[in-house]
């Protein structure tokens, strides 16, 4: 296995829109393990798109079990997520991120705080996991990097905070 | 990025608010070779301020002299330091705290008080005075860092909300680097 080069912005395929995978042969499944010891390998280890190896294709990896605060009952573990898609969200919650793409920033960011994702897993199956909170986050960051946005392309003031959620409750 | 010889100088500027500030500073900064690092900027009270770092090669009075000709005709009052700063220093706060309340002379410094004594080491702070001039409502945003635990500071918010009578919440930031 190797640990893939992370791309940093502003490397222009950051703001593409990969592909979609067809393919499901031993070349993908080999891709999958070296995405798979990059993200072990970076300051995150919560998930990872293949754009951010520079391989534009909708790969993503998310695995949130060992983020430290994390609930168990939560979350779907180690999860392969190929040609991933959301088809249904609900609520939205600020929370902060940050991205091995973009080294030495933390923002925040609003994301769905429940969502239904249909994906492919590394056989071509399809799969579907209803998810919340910092898991769904999680797969939203990764998507987002699939269809070329970085949490840059989304941040949110703290300024006024404060009202935007009383309005909302 | 290559290191660079050059210091780091810190920029205050303020001055009654008006359109192009930024760019006209800016514009005079690059012209006279300074180099922005991170910066902070906001009206404040009808008033514009500014607090930028600024690399730049030369000594103290010839920034001054670089910016003098806008902040005079901005009527702009300037104040540079010589400062020890680096770049790439970001430290990832893991609280966010809200205080609101009606504004009485205090509430700043007898929040923080009793937060710093339960290991608050503040990010950021930004506050308001909001509501109307009859009843005016102060409103402060800090993010930082617990160093002695969020249990700790959770406690330290309890006696804040019921000595001082202010509303407040505080909330864990989980950073997800993805």
């Amino acid at each position: 296995m190797t640990v893939l080069d992370i791309i940093t912005y502003p490397d222009a395929r950051l703001k593409q829109v990969a592909d979609e995978v067809k393919m499901f042969d031993s070349g993908l499944l080999e891709f999958i393990q070296n995405l798979e010891e990059t993200m072990a390998a970076g300051p995150g280890g919560v998930g990872i798109a293949a754009t951010q190896v520079g391989v534009m294709q909708r790969i993503a990896i998310v695995d949130v079990s060992n983020y430290p605060k994390i609930k168990k009952a939560k979350h779907h573990g180690h999860l392969i997520l190929i040609n991933p898609e959301i088809v249904d969200w609900q609520g939205m919650k600020k929370g902060r991120e940050g991205c091995m793409s973009v080294p030495d920033f933390t923002g925040n960011v609003i994301r769905a705080e429940n969502i239904i994702l249909n994906a492919l897993d590394e056989n071509g199956k399809q799969q579907e996991y209803e998810m919340e909170g910092f898991e769904a986050r999680a797969v939203q960051h990764e998507i987002d990097h699939l269809d070329g946005l970085l949490f840059l392309d989304r941040l949110v003031s703290r300024r006024n905070d404060l009202f935007k959620r009383k309005y909302k409750d | 990025m290559t290191e660079t010889k050059n210091k780091w100088f810190m920029v205050t500027l303020i001055g009654k608010d008006q359109p192009g500030i930024v760019s006209h500073v800016t514009a005079a900064l690059y012209d006279g070779g300074g180099n922005l690092g991170e910066t902070s900027m906001m009206r404040l009270g009808g008033n514009f301020s500014i607090m930028m770092m600024v690399e730049f090669s030369g000594r103290t009075k010839e920034l001054h002299d670089v910016l003098s000709t806008v902040t005079d005709s901005l009527d702009l009052h300037l104040h540079i330091d010589q400062i020890d700063a680096k770049l790439h220093e970001h430290r990832i706060p893991d609280v966010r705290i809200s205080v609101y309340g009606a504004d009485r002379a205090g509430i700043v410094s007898k929040v923080t008080a009793v937060l710093a004594e339960a290991g608050l080491n503040i990010l950021d702070l930004e506050s308001d005075v909001a509501g109307d001039k009859d009843k005016p409502l102060y409103i402060m945003h800090i993010e930082g860092e617990a160093s002695e635990g969020v249990k700790a500071l959770e406690s330290a918010l309890q006696i804040v909300k019921e000595e001082h009578g202010v509303d407040a919440q505080l909330v864990e930031i989980d950073t997800l680097i993805g």
